[in-house]
């Protein structure tokens, strides 16, 4: 530093705040870019309000939007879609998820847990385009060729292929996340449980996961908002048919592979291109809800260890 | 006895949910490599793909998501890097900063397609830069923005404070004292945190799927304004689209390199942290 030209201290005052102002000022692009996500979704769906009946968009129970007589949008089939795969996905994921956050952090030999976490982070850094080609190209026919025809799902690519996939991008979510909370449990809770007797599963079962549950709770929030916004994975893998369908093994067709899919192919400023945005405005509350809720649990999962 | 017998059964079963997981990874990374290492050669990685993708290379779509990856690290690492300064070492506390921990955890949450919503709405029609590479870069930047400002204040608050103390009793301003105490010792952590975020960004293809990715081009772009091929798109297209019935080994080809790029920068990512934590322990 000695021979550089030695700041005054007014001059470095100066200096410094300038920093400020100029950090204060960057700062603020994260929180425009979340007012603008809402913004524009809201902006392109207001002309849907009054083009489109809101009444049909909500309740309807069929999505013909390219019907060249009378097009209809309504949104039924595309959220039970939706629901099917979140739902799907969410109850292989979270006990896979947990079980294997518990392996990692209570009973993995050392050596295991230094290979099997770096594992786990490559498993979330897959991209979900690579997800959902090896659910198209290999697991669909897997499932297809695997049963006798009796057994066979409904379709060759259906909705649970889809939620196989995602549960396997939300199950790095589950470990990483619930790790943490795991891990943040005070080691005395644990040797106060182990010291009266209680077995290693016992521990884990009635003190460790009780005094986890709020980090845990976020952390199935997070990826089960994963599965909801997901979009390469089911619109690869689920076959892309809107109808509305209960059945977990027959094609449907997800909100996120309907804008995907039909906003390439729609013109700009008609009835379906604002229908198509205020998917997506469908979409963000959804996740923003859920998002909302995770935030929360977090915060108290904090509160409670600091 | 019995509560012992419970607990290995359980532990079992733990076991079992960790192995499914390896076996996931195993299976699909052994799939797509074991099919797709016969189309790789030199031509495939640095010739035009010719007749309808089942002769010649990728090379175009490598170098599209090398150009986003680039572009998207200008604009998505200051911007990060300056915000989670800005949360850790300035106004903690204030209204201001909650609110911006609040904006970033929930961008964190937005969908991959409503990103592309905004992408289309805003920078492609609302301020007319068209199908573009750099409306394609913004939208990807916006996606990572809140992973680069979570990693980098993870890796800023983990710099003790006694260092910062330290260096502020020797009279120091407070920038200077993030810029030579607090970044150096923080910088593997973001670092580790950007490598993460741009492998993230080459693998997002809905958000270029609505701003301005192409299947096919002859040129590679010519400038920002310019459409563009890349890796994630070309997969999903070819692999969707009947038209290629033939494509098959260009489908394997494009996943093998995609895959490749983006599992070795995140071990790249993974060997920085556990290197420097290692380094630094506090």
């Amino acid at each position: 530093m000695a021979h550089k030209r030695r700041m005054t201290a007014k001059r470095r005052r100066f200096y410094d705040s300038s920093i400020f102002v100029i950090l204060s000022i960057v700062s603020v692009f994260a929180i425009l870019v979340l007012v603008a996500v809402a913004a524009f979704l809201l902006i392109n769906s207001i002309p849907a309000f009054t083009q489109v009946n809101q009444w049909g968009f909500f309740t309807g129970t069929v999505w013909d939007p390219t019907n060249p007589i009378e097009p209809l949008y309504g949104m039924v089939p595309l959220l039970v879609s939706t629901l099917i795969v979140t739902f799907v996905s969410a109850l292989i994921a979270i006990p896979i998820g947990l079980g294997a956050t518990i392996y990692l952090a209570e009973i993995a030999h050392p050596k295991i847990r230094k290979v099997m976490k770096p594992a786990v982070e490559v498993l979330a850094g897959i991209p979900s385009v690579v997800l959902g080609f090896f659910a198209l190209t290999v697991f669909a026919k897997f499932m297809w060729e695997a049963f006798a025809p009796a057994w066979r799902p409904s379709d060759y690519l259906n909705l649970f292929n889809g939620a196989v996939f995602l549960a396997i991008m939300m199950v790095p979510i589950m470990v990483s996340l619930s790790e943490d909370a795991v891990n943040s449990v005070p080691r005395s809770l644990k040797e106060a449980s182990m010291a009266l007797g209680m077995t290693r599963w016992e521990t884990v079962w009635k003190v460790i996961i009780p005094a986890a549950r709020p980090g845990i709770v976020a952390a199935v929030m997070l990826s089960i908002g994963r599965a909801v916004g997901e979009t390469m994975v089911v619109v690869m893998a689920t076959g892309s048919s809107p109808q509305l369908t209960f059945d977990p093994f027959s094609s449907g067709q997800p909100i996120t592979s309907t804008i995907a899919i039909e906003m390439g192919e729609v013109a700009a400023n008609t009835p379906h291109y604002y229908v198509l945005f205020e998917l997506g405005l469908v979409l963000f509350a959804i996740t923003f809800a859920l998002n909302y809720v995770a935030d929360w649990a977090m915060r108290r999962h904090t509160e409670r260890y600091q | 006895m019995r509560r012992r017998t419970k607990e290995r059964l359980f532990f079992l079963l733990f076991r079992g949910c960790a192995l499914v997981v390896a076996l996931a990874l195993l299976i699909i990374v052994g799939n797509i490599v074991l099919l797709g290492i016969g189309t790789i050669s030199w031509e495939f990685l640095t010739q035009f793909p010719k007749r309808n993708f089942t002769d010649g290379g990728i090379f175009p779509a490598i170098v599209g998501t090398l150009y986003l990856m680039t572009l998207v690290m200008l604009i998505a690492v200051p911007i990060g890097v300056f915000t989670a300064v800005y949360i850790s070492e300035y106004q903690g506390k204030s209204r201001f900063a909650n609110w911006l921990r609040v904006a970033v955890n929930n961008l964190a949450g937005v969908p991959s397609i409503v990103y592309g919503l905004l992408g289309l709405g805003m920078l492609v029609l609302f301020f007319g830069w068209g199908f573009s590479l750099i409306a394609s870069a913004v939208t990807l930047a916006f996606l990572v923005l809140p992973l680069v400002i979570t990693a980098s204040r993870e890796a800023i608050q983990a710099v003790p404070s006694s260092l910062r103390e330290a260096s502020l009793a020797l009279g120091t301003t407070k920038w200077q004292t993030i810029r030579h105490h607090v970044l150096p010792y923080s910088l593997p952590g973001i670092l580790t945190g950007v490598i993460l975020s741009l492998s993230r960004a080459a693998g997002e293809t809905a958000p270029i799927l609505l701003t301005g990715v192409v299947l096919t081009k002859s040129i590679l772009p010519q400038d920002i304004w310019d459409t563009f091929m890349a890796m994630p798109f070309q997969l999903y297209a070819l692999a969707t689209q009947t038209v290629f019935e033939k494509t098959q080994d260009f489908q394997y080809g494009t996943a093998l390199v995609l895959l490749v790029m983006v599992v070795l920068m995140n071990l790249v990512a993974i060997i920085i942290r556990n290197k420097y934590r290692e380094k630094y322990k506090w």
